[in-house]
């Protein structure tokens, strides 16, 4: 391929860090104000593109996760009741401090979990400030919202949020449980906790009322104790299928409404009469995107045969041109893989791709010295039995395999025990009604991936989970009949 | 030349891949596309490479002028810029080509002799490609014997839109017949195509018929050159390469002005197709106002103060 | 703000407001050049052209209204909050209550939140007995006319512009011709907002004189009757029948529910084969 005269080079168009005021050490969020941990424990969180250590982080022990309920318990009778149309309007406040601090955000949520700050700054933010905008209006409104049906808040929610979408995945959660007059105790994931840490401030700022919200930072035992916290009505988790499990378990018996949002390995159906050349741009970003750190990644890519070289062809074109490196600059397209073990993970399973007798492509790359980095990866000659076309892989790894026909792809699709979501391209609009009517995911994407929306409801089949967030949907896990 | 009815979203039927060739021309998602483009078109650019894609916008763009009041003087002068575009500044390259009405060929030809620039002339009824096609073919060769090098030809949209692609086909055959040795444009005026599906379509058509080069617009009408149709016809030429191991050029033309433009386009090309593209024999921009422009530019990267519009001479 | 007459001198002389009609995103006097004295204070007085003026300002806009995502629209209307809770002095000084003025605000805020959600609550997924998806879907009605209620002036106007807006329409409003003040003061709130030019119109005036016009007007799709006189009803839904106009007439004024919002929307019903 010739080279072009020049080297195109893009300008490592570096934003710039200084807009974000770092603390040497934070401590947690309890009833409105930062407080040591009465556990002593505290924890660093590192920048994962440089091994830089950020801050020291406070981990919550029991007693702290029982004063976080405390507060929340406590500021429940007056948050719930609240007049709807004022906490409407607090809630209206969070969205806009959101988009007044957005840059400041953006830098933090790339310098503590390792996401292009393209991504933070076009993606991440924006739809967290969307989430708080839509509920908000719906805080409201609630008459409307359940046909025939009186509801009312259910108490004080546990929510235990994961790495890979750090402050979103916290907007996600508040926005509903806050908009319906619930009270929370929040816990961020332990190699992402400054963004929430920011957005404390932002909830201060908006004047919502002590101990309306509260955050315990810390690690599992952190999660463990506030799930299975007596004073606790509601959880809601999203994170691996296997501590879903656990949780389920935990508050089994105990009355405690439940929410899970789960793993993935959905996949992505590129048909032989899909527009093609945006179909592989729908690939990549289905499972390039936040480095695959995406529970409803389009990690399998199931090509109609006829059209499959074609496709795996473009594909590789495709990621040579994908650029991989430093997340602060604007050029970046894959940043860093969010800390050591789970690169681990991924190393160790497309080792176990290769074994089971897949083809691995990787274009040239040329990755930083420091910090954990893998670059965009295909297995080729994938079958439904091997490992890597099963198990979730959590990177930026994409196993191909093929089908014949409408049906068989369906069943592909299908046969998997997750059920989050599944993409289609076709332009043939009765066979993404019909695919989309047949395929076991609570979110299909036809001729798109990776799209969200406060309205849009998201959440999975099958062991991806249970329950909805966004759209009128998501209020119904955060109230009950009145 | 057998006509080809181009098979819009089928899978390519096995077919002989020779020059009538049957091309696939699959349908195009609208949104994924302009996504795409508005993706490639916030990539910034490091400094040195700033000035070295400057200076080859220059290299690539072709100095037009279609008025009905253009006049001897009018094109002698639009030579002379062309051929030395930053008078304080020899080391700015001439760029590829002037592009006139085929009576101004003779003017143009004689004002570029010895400069290297190129003599481009619209022909075959520009711009509705609407008259007969003797007349269509006749014009053509005036201009190749007046002297120029390039001829630019319209795609006839009447009966395209409506289905005769055949005829569509032939009418631009036999303009390739007529240019000879001449390399021949062919715009497809995607403002007036209603959606990318057609402009891939078209961009197909006029491969399998011959074009060295498929051309957005003729300047004429609005919307003319826009980045996600470019993206469009860079993904049909990539296709067109890969089938056939033809290499036919892309020509940006109508509503770019500046240079930030100019290197988005770039982006586009180099990104999308490879960097034998990125060259004056496989790009070109058609522009009159943007020369300046990038002039000013390269001015503000060389001195590193902004230039004011009377440092440079007027077109 | 109306300062009192007096013989006395004062020490600074305050500059007197001229209050004008808001067409296009712009303050014109009213192309007949009548003013009309109302609360001590000279409004524009709107002739039929100046309906005709709006009307096409409005039906310029729409598209570009309309065709913006509910979320941008919803921002928008909530920044016109943002701006009326700013000038609520001014609406007080214009003669409106202060708590007319913040429930005014308050309703704004409501309706705007609306706007991203009322097709999730009117909008269905119909189960046909065939193989096909069906789906009905809200669309704005297009262009408005408004006769905006006497009284409370204020409260009055948002409460029926308000879902209007949230809706995707673009409005002509007629504000109260007793009580003016207040809708020019809320024009001068929706210019400095983000709402684009053209989206509202707000004509001051003598309703009986400008209300047929609107009513017989062609190109305006909806008109909200609830502020027209009532002697003049029957004439006017007869008007509204030459063009099949959708009319409305709220029962209570100053209901607030996203069924008004509804009252201005078209249902479109879609159906598609499903079949691979």
């Amino acid at each position: 391929m010739p080279e072009l005269p020049f080297p195109l080079e893009y300008a490592p168009a570096r934003e710039a860090t200084d807009i974000v005021q770092l603390a040497a050490s934070y401590g947690l969020f309890i009833g409105g104000a930062f407080v040591a941990a009465r556990s002593g424990e505290s924890f660093m969180t590192v920048n994962p593109a440089t091994e830089e250590p950020l801050a020291s982080v406070a981990a919550a022990g029991d007693d702290d996760v029982d004063a976080a309920v405390g507060a929340a318990r406590a500021a429940f009778p007056a948050w719930s009741a609240l007049p709807a149309r004022q906490r409407s309007k607090l809630l209206y406040r969070v969205a806009r401090l959101l988009q007044d601090r957005a840059r400041e955000f953006a830098v933090l949520e790339t310098l503590d979990g390792g996401k292009p700050i393209k991504e933070s700054r076009d993606v991440d933010v924006p739809l967290a400030a969307a989430h708080f905008f839509y509920y908000a209006g719906w805080a409201d409104k609630l008459d409307y919202a359940f046909p025939g049906r009186q509801v009312r808040p259910l108490g004080v929610a546990a929510q235990v949020i994961p790495w890979n979408f750090p402050l979103l995945m916290a907007a996600w959660k508040l926005a509903p449980a806050l908009a319906t007059g619930n009270t929370v105790v929040l816990k961020p994931a332990e190699t992402t906790p400054l963004s929430a840490l920011l957005l404390a401030d932002v909830l201060a700022e908006a004047d919502l009322p002590p101990g309306v919200v509260n955050i315990v930072t810390g690690g599992p035992s952190t999660g463990a104790a506030l799930v299975r916290h007596p004073g606790v009505d509601k959880v809601a988790f999203t994170g691996s299928t296997d501590v879903g499990k656990e949780i389920r378990r935990a508050v089994a018996g105990t009355g405690k409404a439940l929410t899970l949002e789960l793993g993935g390995k959905a996949a992505n159906i590129v048909f032989e009469d899909a527009a093609l050349d945006q179909a592989v741009e729908g690939v990549v970003n289905g499972i390039y995107f936040n480095q695959g750190h995406v529970c409803c990644a389009g990690s399998r890519l199931l090509v109609q045969e006829a059209v499959a070289d074609a496709v795996i062809d473009k594909l590789k074109a495709r990621l040579a041109t994908l650029r991989v490196g430093d997340p602060l600059d604007k050029n970046t397209d894959l940043g860093a893989i969010n800390s050591r073990a789970q690169l681990d993970k991924i190393t160790s399973l497309v080792d176990a791709g290769v074994e089971e007798g897949a083809t691995v492509y990787q274009p040239p790359c040329a990755l930083p010295p420091r910090g954990y980095w893998f670059p965009p990866t295909v297995l080729t000659g994938v079958h439904p039995s091997h490992r890597v076309a099963q198990e979730e892989i959590f990177g930026p790894v994409l196993s191909v395999l093929t089908f014949r026909t409408p049906a068989e792809a369906v069943a592909k699709a299908n046969n998997t025990r997750y059920g989050l979501s599944a993409g289609v391209w076709t332009e043939k609009a009765s066979k993404v009604l019909w695919m989309s009517s047949r395929l076991r995911a609570g979110v299909v994407w036809a001729n798109t991936y990776n799209r969200f929306d406060p309205a849009s409801p998201f959440g999975g089949f099958k062991e991806s989970g249970f329950g909805r967030e966004g759209g009128v949907h998501g209020l119904a896990p955060y109230v009950r009949n009145a | 030349m057998s006509p080809v009815p181009v098979l819009a979203g089928q899978p390519p039927v096995a077919a002989p891949q020779a020059a009538a060739g049957w091309v696939r021309a699959g349908p195009v998602d609208a949104v994924g596309l302009e996504a795409r483009a508005a993706a490639l078109a916030s990539r910034s650019l490091k400094r040195a490479t700033k000035v070295a894609v400057l200076e080859l916008a220059v290299r690539c763009m072709d100095l037009t002028t279609l008025e009905g009041s253009d006049t001897p003087g009018k094109v002698a002068q639009l030579c002379a810029k062309a051929a030395r575009p930053d008078a304080s500044d020899p080391s700015v390259p001439p760029v590829a080509a002037v592009c006139v009405y085929p009576q101004l060929v003779p003017v143009a030809v004689a004002a570029l002799a010895g400069t290297g620039v190129k003599v481009a002339s619209v022909a075959g009824t520009f711009p509705a490609g609407l008259g007969p096609s003797a007349a269509r073919v006749e014009e053509v060769r005036f201009a190749v014997e007046q002297g120029a090098d390039e001829i630019d030809i319209v795609l006839d949209r009447s009966s395209f839109l409506s289905g005769r692609y055949a005829r569509a086909f032939d009418a631009i055959a036999e303009c390739k017949d007529a240019a000879g040795r001449a390399h021949l444009k062919v715009i497809l005026e995607t403002g007036e195509l209603g959606s990318y599906d057609q402009v891939r379509r078209a961009s197909a058509l006029a491969m399998a018929a011959g074009a060295d080069f498929i051309k957005t617009s003729t300047g004429k009408v609005t919307p003319a050159a826009t980045l996600p149709v470019a993206l469009c016809m860079a993904e049909a030429i990539r296709e067109h390469h890969a089938a056939t191991g033809r290499a036919v050029g892309l020509k940006v033309a109508g509503g770019v002005r500046t240079a930030k433009q100019a290197w988005q386009y770039l982006v586009v090309v180099a990104e999308t197709l490879d960097g034998g593209w990125a060259a004056p024999a496989l790009f070109r921009i058609g522009a009159s106002s943007l020369l300046n422009d990038v002039l000013l530019q390269l001015r503000k990267e060389r001195t590193g103060a902004y230039a004011s519009p009377d440092d440079v001479a007027d077109a | 703000m109306v300062w009192p007459r007096t013989s006395a001198m004062p020490e600074r002389v305050p500059v007197r407001k001229t209050y004008k009609l808001f067409i296009g995103g712009e303050f014109p006097r009213s192309e007949s050049g009548r003013s009309y004295p109302v609360e001590g204070a000279w409004l524009a007085r709107a002739s039929r052209k100046d309906v005709r003026d709006a009307v096409r300002a409005g039906r310029g806009a729409l598209d570009g209204w309309s065709g913006r995502t509910a979320y941008n629209r919803a921002q928008v209307l909530y920044r016109v909050a943002e701006i009326m809770e700013g000038r609520r002095q001014q609406f007080v000084d214009e003669g409106a209550p202060w708590d007319e003025v913040e429930a005014a605000i308050d309703r704004w805020v409501w309706y705007a939140g609306w706007a991203d959600k009322v097709h999730q609550v009117i909008g269905t997924v119909n189960p046909v007995a065939g193989p096909f998806f069906d789906f009905t879907i809200p669309e704005p009605v297009g262009v408005v006319g408004v006769a905006a209620p006497e009284e409370p002036a204020l409260l009055g106007l948002v409460s029926r512009l308000a879902p209007v807006l949230a809706g995707g329409n673009v409005a002509v409003v007629l504000a109260s011709e007793a009580s003016p003040r207040s809708a020019v003061t809320l024009a001068e709130v929706l210019a400095t907002s983000d709402v684009p030019a053209g989206v509202v119109a707000v004509l001051t005036g003598y309703k009986a004189e400008l209300l047929p016009w609107l009513a017989a007007h062609r190109d305006i799709d909806a008109i909200d009757l609830t502020g027209a006189p009532v002697a003049l009803l029957g004439a006017l839904e007869e008007a509204a029948a030459d063009n099949v106009k959708r009319v409305v007439r709220a029962e209570d004024p100053l209901a607030e529910s996203p069924y008004d919002v509804a009252a201005f929307l078209e249902m479109k019903t879609v159906w598609h084969p499903i079949g691979p």
